[in-house]
């Protein structure tokens, strides 16, 4: 395996409850390793802790505990002037395309920021720039005079998409970055990824609950629930043979099209209540929606433990993946 | 249509810019039977959330000028007065909006926010409501309702406030809820959940169901009827089988050929329709799809009507011999 570029340890985000002393465990102990030129999908309940993830391992949140480190450099602790040149190799595309665009910003003005704030280029060379990235993501040359509001959802989205690659970053934490896309544009920005990785070596975390889109991008995936990784391993060998039970359960919901000609799968309804991260259950957080659960999966938390070929579930009863 | 419950007819919506005139939506006509659920899937930037703003009577932007007619059970919306219009939304038409923050705003809880909601349509006392919202939390996935209400909506993840606002448009039983990609932020397993709220919605009270969606796996699962949008009108019309199975217009088999599907062998590249979107300033004359279309021919230069060339409840919008396609189609998408 090539070398690691990025690598999360024991990272826990925890936000304050509003009136009360709760605490959310957005993020509650998430290790990983990131490597260079490769693709890691994030996959996982809405709410689960994806997008803190996302942005802990950007250090746009501070982690309450836990440490990230960018090509060996602990960044955890580093001020804001210190991470300065950091910021310009590591870039998020946001989630939310309407709250991280300035409104008041004309388009041509939010792509060309990045260039100013790090004082890349001439103007000239800043306008050509930022033409080329417009083009590239399917928007017009007369767009730049526009502002956000002006724009389709997907869109915006891809405003937000041409300013993450503005300066040539080597890493970039994509969180949705192409759920409002129609099917085709979604083809072309994925590909365009896809290039700029072969030519740049670039590493993408994507975090994307469109399943297909997940496994044709990534190279390994991580499923989160409440919290934590529950099972993370190579792309193909997940989808087809998945070894958490949660991991099972997401993938037989995803709806099937009506061209497909394949019989519907079973689709297995996860029982309960959607659990809270203000209280994790015990054990297994997984346990009390768990079609497999026996006792010992309420009192003891499993490790991710090793289960060959790159692959790491935490489950006291995984699933046989000998097909894999 | 006798028994339509919503007719829009010959909708177009412009927008003045520094650069020209900007033709969002460019004559689109659409109709929603009572208790039908008509799925929307199109191009982005082709119109379907400028659209469904103009029949909500939601487009603020002053260089906007809007033609044609919405008709509610015969009524046309266009010509009604600021305050009977909002009465109509939010008690007979409800929308999920693309943008949950165009519902949600920032400075006021996401608890306090559904109850305004539910006492501006219904007499109930503040704990009522506050206790009407927590259910209503909870039946679109909300753990720990009780304690969450009391979030601003920065507090929230994107899923959630997606959820929130789906809330907020089902609290009232709307006859006609308009749906703008009311899924694209939550897993499939919340999907699924919300996609049940909505059939609940039109089993338990007949309502009808507007669906706009890139994903074709939700269409697949919801809608009866498809419309295929490009550049600013409805290109496709017909049942979800027709469409998906036996698709007319070139566009639409690009649109499909696109799809990165599941338990398929990965390809190393998607397929993408080449060539940039139309610009909506000048529009291409003629067939706003040719300049993109491999198999455009003299004739399209000139704009087709959307109408029934394969059989009466199919309507397409494209030249080509129907007899042809099928062989063209398998070409294209080999
Ligand atoms: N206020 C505005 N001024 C100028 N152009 C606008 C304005 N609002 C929308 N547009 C343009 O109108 C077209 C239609 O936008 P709309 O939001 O309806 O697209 P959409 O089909 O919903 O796309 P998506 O799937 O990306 O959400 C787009 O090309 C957009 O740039
Ligand atoms: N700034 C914040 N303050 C308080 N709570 C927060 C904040 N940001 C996130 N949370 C909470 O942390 C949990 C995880 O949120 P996160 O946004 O990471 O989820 P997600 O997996 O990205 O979900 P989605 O798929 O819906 O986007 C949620 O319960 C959310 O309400
Ligand atoms: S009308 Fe012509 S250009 Fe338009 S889709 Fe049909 S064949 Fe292609
Ligand atoms: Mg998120
Ligand atoms: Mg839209």
């Amino acid at each position: 395996m090539s070398e690691t570029l990025l690598e999360a340890r024991d990272l826990v985000k925890h936000f304050p409850v509003r009136r009360s002393k709760d605490m959310v465990h957005a993020v509650d102990g998430v290790s990983l390793e990131v490597h260079r030129g490769e693709t890691l999908g994030i996959v996982g309940e809405s709410g689960c802790g994806k997008s803190t993830l996302g942005r802990l391992l950007v250090r746009l949140h501070d982690p309450t505990s836990g440490t990230v480190r960018f090509r060996g450099d602990d960044i955890t602790k580093l001020s804001r002037r210190e991470l300065r040149p950091y910021r310009r190799e590591m870039q998020m595309i946001f989630q939310d395309p309407y709250a991280s665009l300035n409104p008041r910003k004309r388009v041509g003005q939010i792509v060309s920021d990045p260039f100013q704030i790090h004082r890349a280029g001439s103007r000239e060379e800043t306008r050509r720039r930022v033409q080329e990235l417009l083009e590239v993501v399917g928007l017009s040359p007369h767009h730049v005079n526009r502002y956000p509001h002006e724009f389709s959802g997907g869109q915006r989205q891809r405003i937000g998409v041409a300013r993450a690659l503005a300066l040539s970053p080597q890493l970039i934490v994509a969180d949705e970055p192409v759920s409002a896309l129609d099917v085709s544009i979604q083809a072309q920005v994925i590909n365009l990824l896809d290039d700029l990785q072969d030519d740049f070596q670039l590493t993408y975390v994507f975090i994307a609950h469109d399943l297909g889109v997940v496994h044709h991008v990534s190279d390994r995936i991580a499923v989160m629930y409440l919290g934590v990784v529950v099972e993370i391993g190579p792309s193909d060998p997940l989808f087809l043979h998945p070894i958490h039970p949660y991991t099972e359960a997401l993938l037989s919901a995803i709806p099937p099209i009506e061209a497909d000609d394949e019989a519907r799968r079973e689709r297995i309804v996860l029982r309960g209540e959607v659990p809270s991260p203000i209280d994790p259950p015990s054990g297994c957080r997984f346990h009390p929606r768990c079609r497999y659960a026996t006792e010992i999966c309420s009192v003891e938390e499993p490790v991710l433990a090793d289960h060959g070929g790159g692959r790491f579930a935490a489950c006291h009863h995984p699933l046989d993946a000998k097909g894999a | 249509m006798p028994d339509a419950l919503l007719e829009v007819c010959d909708l177009s919506v412009s927008f003045r810019t520094e650069n020209g005139v900007v033709r969002a939506v460019d004559g689109l006509s659409l109709s929603l039977a009572l208790g039908e659920v008509v799925g929307i899937v199109g191009e982005s930037g082709s119109g379907k959330t400028v659209s469904m703003m103009a029949v909500m009577g939601l487009i603020r932007d002053p260089n906007a000028v809007i033609e044609g007619q919405v008709l509610l059970r015969g009524r046309d919306l266009m010509q009604l007065p600021r305050n009977e219009m909002r009465l109509v939304r939010g008690g007979e038409i409800a929308m999920i909006f693309q943008d949950p923050m165009t519902a949600l705003t920032p400075v006021y809880t996401v608890g306090w926010q559904i109850a305004e909601q539910l006492r501006a349509h219904q007499a109930m006392t503040r704990k009522q409501a506050r206790a009407r919202v927590a259910e209503l939390l909870a039946e679109v996935g909300i753990s720990n309702p009780g304690r969450r209400l009391d979030d601003y909506p920065h507090q929230f993840s994107g899923g959630m406030r997606q959820r929130v606002m789906i809330a907020m448009a089902l609290s009232c039983n709307p006859s006609i809820l308009i749906a703008d990609e009311p899924t694209t932020a939550l897993d499939v397993t919340i999907q699924a959940q919300i996609l049940e709220l909505m059939k609940r919605l039109q089993r338990d009270h007949g309502s009808s169901i507007l669906l706009i969606t890139h994903d074709m796996g939700v269409v697949s699962d919801l809608a009866e009827r498809v419309a295929v949008m490009y550049a600013g009108s409805v290109v496709e019309e017909g049942s979800k089988a027709d469409v998906f199975r036996d698709p007319q217009h070139p566009y639409t088999w690009g649109l499909l050929g696109s799809i990165p599907r599941v338990g398929r062998p990965r390809v190393r590249r998607l397929a993408a329709i080449p060539g940039l979107p139309p610009s909506l300033i000048d529009p291409p004359e003629g067939c706003r799809f040719a300049p993109r279309c491999p198999h455009r021919f003299d004739r399209c230069s000139v704009r087709p009507e959307l109408a029934p060339r394969v059989s009466a409840n199919r309507l397409d919008a494209c030249h080509l011999d129907p007899a042809i396609r099928p062989s063209l189609r398998h070409r294209s998408v080999a």
